[in-house]
């Protein structure tokens, strides 16, 4: 039973396909349960606002800011991270494309371009934009980043 | 053409850190948790000028958890980089909104932000001063009493008591008085913007310890390590060899992590709970207004010409405003006033650049330095000055384009090494915007599109004794490690160097392990990583780390092989006979020296190392500016397309183009990466970027959502990145500096290519549509 204020309860959450019992406090958003007691660190806290997409985590297959979830709202919900998509093709044409600079926003990218591939296989270059939009990153200029999406989405036009 | 003499320079070699990146596994400074860490946060002003009455921490200190409470009272010193005139918390009063006042200390980060939201502090407000002409006013409120008493760090630096000048440097060149009169058509214009933000992805974070024998051990995103520790041992009287710094890789940084700040407010911290480590971590708000940001600037540019449209004279006057602080906004104000005039031969200089405090955020280094920000000004200056001579934009720069045999405005003597090819550059970007098809042209749908360039140079005004060193050490297995303080933000500076390893060793790159964190223990001194200087300076270091191991190299094989050292060549992980390739030693038998049969071994361990210092600069001359402040100018040439509706002023970027005169490209795909970011980061300032301040001082807009910036699909629909090699002769391959250009002329061509296309002059940033429209209305007023 969780109850408001600093008193702490153990939980399980599915995260990358395995259960994982961690201690929380009901103020406790899924960015923090994740990197402090799960160890991971690729989501990354650069805003806890909303607004930049760096600690972006998929729940139930959905593209979602860590930073504005509860953990407590995740508890038997399958969650992904960075961690769980090792070699995918995503990754690799993120390296291929020359998309990744200083790498902070990177996997917040790479999460919601793999959401973006699983639900709109057939996305235009509008839906491509719409979706990537809420991801901030200072160092590319987006252009790789479009090229590493779009090289794996049949339909965007060839950039 | 030639073939590519290179086994590994000029090839495109891929980063060395991307795998990992696109992993998500690098472990940046806030990745790193220890146990009984201690958390930090700080009570910052809500008011942007007023004097502290009293500060209040009882309520504070009811908070459970708390362990300590530091006010500005337990230090009350001052601080800065070129200019001590910081205190690094506010005492007596404050000076900006956002300023640190107190930390709290606390077992977690909840609990000292609670107990530093229950700090009451009571101020008397003071009258704000709100941009940087308000300040040049003689009858201006003064925000700093006595700055002619603070502490001196470098020589170019002169506040000037009872103002608001924190700086004025000077720039004296020729007879700009008599050439004016003389000029046959002149021209002055007016410019300006407000000060912006870095906002690198990653907020600033650092973990400090002091251990029980008085080592003080810090963690930090920093982009200058052993400036951390100079200013501890500075200001905070501990010994240099006490302090070691550790940095992970950055989140980005653009400048804004050249400075310290962070550091000495997490010393503070841990020292007072008797040294335990301690971590602070910056919100995104604190990142965007507590830290420094982006200058602000208002410039007036008045130049002279003959008929032919030959530059006579020069006058720049650029008011700085560099916000509470001077920082690196004072380097930044002699930056400006050294590289005034741009790339263009003007016999007849007279600058005026001055540091303005303001009560808004402090500034520091931001990618280009003073570079982008005259730019702009200088910029569309040329195409006023065109339009008035009928000449085309592009022909005018190219009549006055500085070359070889000219001089900078500081009288620094520039030659066909120092100087990339300012000309080539001019063509070659005028071709790739196709500029010949119109500079604006009306669509049939009622659009506009138009095309704006600009020229841009810049020197790296690092200190004259700036250096690096780079130390090689070879495995069991023939691979080699090197060490090399410079830091990896991004920018690929590893991949750079270990490139230039492989190639000096003619070994596989895939053998070359660069050390990715920096400890200043361990890794040798590095000035910093800031000003586009880490590819010639530790470039510089790393070719003479291997031409040390060479000589060990052949020294153990000399031994082994029983010949001269000077028969013998390195190469193919081999050390060989120069006649008879085929007899030779593998490295790898003599990485950790060569052991005779009998068991019997001599030299040991092979360790390379080298370093590079900066040769022949000189402080400037503080009346005339007279002075080599940098050692070398890569210029270049920006070309922007956009297109323009004139039913709502809207606009998209259609085109952005680079050419770059950078030397010896090292890799060309991480020389484009940097190019294209830089592209973008200029054109995102340009368009939309800047602080929104209320009358009070107050930054209405401090969070990401509010501070606006190009996002996905606002970039240009195309990039166009092309280099010109004009090589350096003392760079390492002929390689000069890059990372900084891509930014420099965004801000022009953009403002010069919207100017063309709504016929107005635009001379304030960001170009929001708004603007447009309000210059377009006051025009037809």
């Amino acid at each position: 039973m969780i109850t408001n204020g600093t008193g702490k309860t153990v939980v399980r959450l599915h995260v990358n396909g395995e259960a994982s019992d961690v201690m929380i406090c009901s103020a406790d958003t899924l960015l923090q349960t994740l990197r402090e007691q799960l160890g991971l660190t690729g989501a990354k806290r650069a805003c806890e606002n909303g607004d930049c997409g760096a600690c972006t985590v998929l729940i139930n297959g959905e593209p979602m800011h860590s930073c504005l979830c509860l953990t407590i709202e995740t508890i038997n919900q399958p969650i992904t991270t960075i961690e769980s998509l090792r070699d995918s093709a995503i990754q690799q044409k993120f390296i291929e494309k020359w998309a990744i600079q200083c790498g902070f926003c990177t996997p917040g990218f790479i999460l919601n371009c793999q959401a973006l591939l699983n639900k709109h296989p057939d996305a235009d270059d509008e839906t491509i934009e719409e979706w990537l939009q809420s991801n901030l990153c200072r160092c590319t200029g987006y252009q790789e980043i479009k090229e590493a999406v779009k090289s794996l989405l049949p339909k965007g036009s060839a950039s | 053409m030639l073939e590519n003499p290179w086994l590994s320079i000029g090839k495109p070699e891929q980063r060395i850190d991307a795998v990992e990146k696109a992993a998500g596994t690098v472990r940046y400074t806030a990745d790193y948790s220890v146990p009984g860490l201690l958390h930090a946060k700080l009570a910052t002003s809500t008011q942007a000028h007023a004097k502290i009455k009293a500060i209040d921490v009882s309520e504070a200190w009811k908070v459970p958890g708390v362990r300590a409470i530091v006010t500005g009272k337990m230090f009350p010193y001052h601080i800065g980089p070129i200019l001590a005139d910081r205190p690094p918390l506010a005492f007596e009063k404050v000076r900006y909104y956002g300023e640190p006042l107190a930390i709290v200390v606390a077992d977690q980060e909840y609990m000292a932000k609670q107990a530093a939201q229950l700090i009451h502090v009571k101020y008397e407000p003071l009258p704000v001063v709100n941009s940087a002409r308000e300040a040049f006013q003689t009858d201006a409120p003064l925000i700093h009493e006595n700055s002619g008493k603070y502490m001196k760090i470098i020589s170019n630096v002169y506040p000037v008591q009872g103002t608001n000048i924190g700086s004025h440097i000077k720039i004296r060149k020729g007879d700009f008085i008599t050439a004016w009169e003389n000029c046959d058509i002149k021209i002055k214009q007016t410019f300006s913007f407000n000060l912006s933000d870095h906002a690198a992805l990653e907020p600033r974070c650092t973990r400090v310890e002091i251990n029980p024998a008085g080592k003080v051990v810090v963690h930090s995103t920093t982009q200058s390590p052993f400036t951390i520790k100079k200013v501890l041992n500075q200001f905070f009287n501990i010994d240099v060899g006490n302090i070691i710094v550790h940095v992970p890789l950055i989140g980005g940084a653009f400048g804004g992590k050249g400075t310290v700040q962070l550091e000495p407010l997490a010393y503070l911290a841990s020292k007072a709970v008797g040294g335990r480590m301690v971590k602070l971590e910056f919100t995104r708000e604190e990142d965007l207004i507590t830290a420094p940001g982006h200058i602000g600037l208002e410039a007036t540019i008045a130049l002279g010409a003959n008929k032919a449209g030959k530059l006579m004279a020069g006058q720049y006057t650029y008011l700085i405003d560099s916000g509470a602080y001077t920082d690196q906004a004072a380097g930044i104000t002699r930056a400006m006033a050294l590289d005034c005039t741009g790339p263009y031969d003007i016999p007849n200089v007279w600058c005026d650049s001055y540091c303005m405090y303001t009560n808004h955020p402090y500034a520091t280094s931001f990618r280009g330095y003073a570079h982008p920000e005259l730019t702009f000004a200088v910029e569309r200056t040329m195409d006023k000055l065109a339009h008035k001579l009928k000449l085309d934009p592009v022909e005018l720069r190219k009549i006055n384009a500085i070359k070889p045999g000219n001089s900078s405005p500081t009288s620094a003597v520039l030659n066909a090494n120092n100087l990339g090819d300012v000309e080539k550059c001019i063509d070659q970007a005028k071709k790739l915007i196709d500029w010949d098809q119109g500079e604006r042209l009306e669509t049939a749908d009622g659009k506009v599109k138009a095309k704006g360039i600009s020229t841009f140079w810049k020197t790296s005004t690092t200190a004259t004794n700036a250096q690096s060193g780079a130390v090689l050490k070879f495995e069991a297995d023939g691979s080699v490690n090197l060490n090399c303080a410079a830091i990896e933000l991004g920018q690929g500076s590893k991949t750079i160097l270990a490139q230039m390893v492989a190639e000096r060793l003619k070994m596989d790159i895939k053998k070359v392990h660069v050390t990715m964190e920096v400890n200043t223990q361990s890794d040798p001194h590095q000035w910093r990583t800031v000003a586009s200087s880490t590819t010639f300076l530790a470039g510089r270091a790393v070719m003479n780390a291997c031409d040390d191991a060479i000589s060990q190299l052949k020294r153990t094989a000399s031994i082994a092989l029983q010949c001269s050292m000077e028969d013998l060549e390195v190469g193919g992980g081999r050390v060989y006979l120069k006649p008879s390739p085929e007899y030779g030693v593998k490295i790898q038998d003599i990485a950790l020296g060569y052991k005779y049969p009998n068991g019997h071994a001599v030299e040991g361990q092979v360790v390379g190392h080298g370093r590079y210092i900066q040769r022949h600069l000189t402080p400037m001359d503080k009346d005339t500016g007279f002075g080599k402040p940098g050692p070398w100018w890569s210029v270049g040439t920006q070309a922007v397309e956009v297109e323009w509706d004139p039913a709502d002023c809207s606009y998209k970027i259609l085109k952005a183009v680079t050419v770059l005169d950078g030397g010896k490209i090292i890799n060309p795909m991480t020389a484009t990466q940097q190019m294209r970011g830089g592209m973008y980061l200029g054109l995102s300032f340009a368009s939309q970027e800047g602080f929104i301040f209320d009358q009070n001082g107050t930054v209405l807009n401090p969070q990401l959502r509010t501070y606006q910036m190009v996002r996905f699909g606002e970039q240009p629909a195309e990039y166009i990145v092309d280099f010109i090699e004009t090589p350096a002769a003392d760079g390492p391959f002929g390689a000069r500096g890059i990372g900084e250009y891509g930014v420099i002329g965004m801000a022009g061509a953009l403002a010069n290519a919207l100017s063309t296309a709504a016929q107005v002059e635009l001379n304030h940033l960001p170009l929001l549509p708004e603007l447009i429209w309000k210059t377009r209305k006051e025009s037809q007023a």
